[in-house]
């Protein structure tokens, strides 16, 4: 689960996490014990419709704004490691 | 002489009428703030000078005979889960520790646009997932009450700068009881208004479908007010309802006629500290004696409120957090040669993220998995529906449904180290996101430990959109209380 999460988690504070979280889902296995048929889930409170915006440009954040929390900036990018490996680039 | 510790309307009525200016008033509130900081650790940062300026500005409008709004020179503390251009938003995260939003959320917007000052962010359990702000990587906050034990959670800091009188009133956000928990434990009102009602937009994202942003104050008549400020549609959030927002002050004092109370047997459960159940019913028994009718209400799916919830916020949560990848910003781990960007990613995240926080996306994370979908989180959003229509069968005989917000007061550091029981203290508030109904907690009493004194809260939920009734019934039960200091001991 740590790694579908993107997590890197030590061996030890998995052991942790794995108790702890077993612990909550047995807690939370008593959902099977209402009975549910024929009901439709609820994913908001509200009812959702599509509201759309007029299709007209208006003020955004500019390069330097979106660009001021980022971690590692070349010029215009965003740097990031190498992600192709050496074979495939 | 420093601005005394008053209610919104009448720090915003003396500024508008120029007996006090807004720069003294922002000045006041921020030393206090400081000198408090000290002990309660409320606030991770306090904005001494941009407040000053903000301030100023206002009495410069007063001077020029211009409006300068319903909150004209009121100091707001904002959650450190709401962004704002001024310093930086941290949600309480290593992940986020020089986060500075190039924008700022429309519920502070609205309140700038109103005249209130922004003082400072408050500490919170990181990401807004916790009941205690223990989980706050910038220390733990402290009650005002008895700095022994802790101030609720998650916008622990934004109550406890209420209560302690370190702001004019502060804001925090909802997802499962955050900022009625709290506020049960530091004293002071805390209004979750119903879900749609404020715009999200600036609003770090946990439980999408869940979170609201709302007020914390000292009174009833303050939280109505801040809450009309902030409430209405809002184009950058389409969650926002299309409806109007009724006045909330204009029957404010109006006691609602024959009101109806809800009382499910559910509520008043032995698990409850005795103090807290005695609080209760003493608070209705004094509700009856107005006239108010009690009428029992049956809500079975209370317990299985926890189960449902801790299945859908952290579904949500994982999907919203994973936008915390170490790319385009927030922490990013180093990487030693060779490693590749998927290390990149899950370092950052194990790193800059807390263990709870941690927790929670990977219990999401598992019940969004292929395998177990239907029957965690696909079944919890059916039991989700069977909630609200339970909800919706109790408000067909009462007006406002009551309890406590929190089975029992402040507890002591450490006091629920195991994760599982900590999620139970939310179980009385977190129905009432997962229904996107509107409730409060007002101050009713205490419960004594040794020489201390612990609030206790009444909780009130109502109706979708019924938050001027809901107000209008807290204020009720305000008057009740004529005595109860609002202002904690601990600052002067």
């Amino acid at each position: 689960m740590a790694k579908l999460a993107r997590l890197e988690i030590a061996p030890t504070q998995l052991e942790q996490y794995r108790g702890e979280l077993a612990n909550v889902l047995s807690h939370v296995a008593k959902l099977k014990a209402i009975n549910v048929d024929g009901i439709e889930p609820l994913t908001s409170p509200v009812d959702s419709t599509n509201r759309l915006a007029a299709d007209q440009p208006g003020a955004t954040l500019s390069l330097e704004e979106l660009f001021m929390n980022a971690p590692a900036v070349e010029g215009r990018f965003i740097a990031v490691p190498k992600v192709l490996a050496e074979e495939i680039s | 002489m420093s601005a005394p510790i008053m209610d919104v309307v009448s720090i915003a009525d003396a500024v508008r009428s120029g007996k006090m200016s807004a720069e003294q008033v922002a000045k006041d509130f921020v030393r206090r703030a400081q000198t408090a900081n000290a002990s309660l650790n409320a606030f991770h940062e306090l904005f001494e000078n941009e407040s000053m300026n903000a301030a100023r500005a206002v009495d410069a409008k007063v001077k020029a005979g211009k409006d300068p709004g319903p909150l004209a020179g009121v100091p707001v503390a904002v959650k450190d889960n709401l962004a704002t251009t001024v310093g930086r938003t941290t949600c309480s995260s290593k992940m986020l520790e020089n986060y500075r939003s190039p924008f700022t959320a429309t519920c502070v917007e609205r309140l700038q646009a109103a005249g209130a000052v922004v003082i400072g962010k408050t500490n919170m359990d990181e990401f807004a997932m916790g009941s205690s702000t223990e989980h706050c990587a910038w220390g733990c906050v402290k009650n005002p009450w008895d700095t022994t034990r802790v101030p609720g959670g998650s916008s622990g800091g934004s109550a406890v700068a209420a209560a302690a009188g370190l702001c004019g009133f502060s804001i925090g956000s909802d997802t499962g009881g955050s900022i009625r928990q709290p506020a049960s434990l530091c004293g002071c009102v805390g209004f979750k208004p119903t879900y749609g009602r404020i715009s999200r937009y600036g609003l770090v994202a946990f439980g999408s479908s869940l979170d609201q942003v709302g007020p914390l104050t000292r009174s009833v008549r303050d939280a109505a007010l801040t809450y009309q400020v902030m409430a209405g549609l809002d184009d950058r959030d389409s969650t926002t309802a299309d409806l109007k927002v009724e006045d909330p002050m204009k029957d404010l004092e109006t006691p609602i006629a024959g009101m109806r109370v809800g009382v499910p047997k559910q509520y008043l459960s032995d698990a409850n500290d005795a103090a807290v159940n005695a609080s209760v019913n003493d608070a209705l028994q004094r509700l009856q004696k107005l006239g108010a009718t009690l009428v029992e209400v049956d809500l079975p799916l209370t317990d299985i409120g926890i189960s449902t919830y801790y299945v859908i916020a952290p579904a949500e949560a994982s999907g919203n957090l994973a936008r915390f990848d170490g790319i385009r910003y927030g922490y990013r781990a180093a990487l030693k040669t060779g490693e590749s960007l998927d290390t990149l990613y899950s370092r950052s995240r194990a790193e800059g993220f807390g263990p709870e926080v941690q927790r929670r996306i990977m219990l999401g994370t598992y019940v969004l998995s292929s395998g177990y979908y239907d029957a965690y989180y696909g079944r919890a959003l059916r039991v989700r529906r069977l909630i609200k229509a339970e909800f919706d069968n109790a408000f067909a005989k009462c007006d406002v449904i009551a309890g406590p917000a929190s089975p029992s007061p402040a507890f002591a550091f450490g006091g629920m180290a195991d994760p599982l029981k900590m999620y139970l203290c939310d179980v009385y508030t977190v129905n009432t996101n997962i229904a996107g109904l509107p409730a409060i907690s007002v101050p009713i009493g205490f419960a004594t430990e040794g020489a201390k004194s612990l609030p206790i809260g009444l909780h009130l939920q109502a109706p979708a959109f019924a938050d001027a009734k809901l107000l209008r019934a807290a204020r009720m039960v305000e008057k009740l209380f004529p005595d109860l200091a609002r202002q904690a001991p601990h600052v002067s």
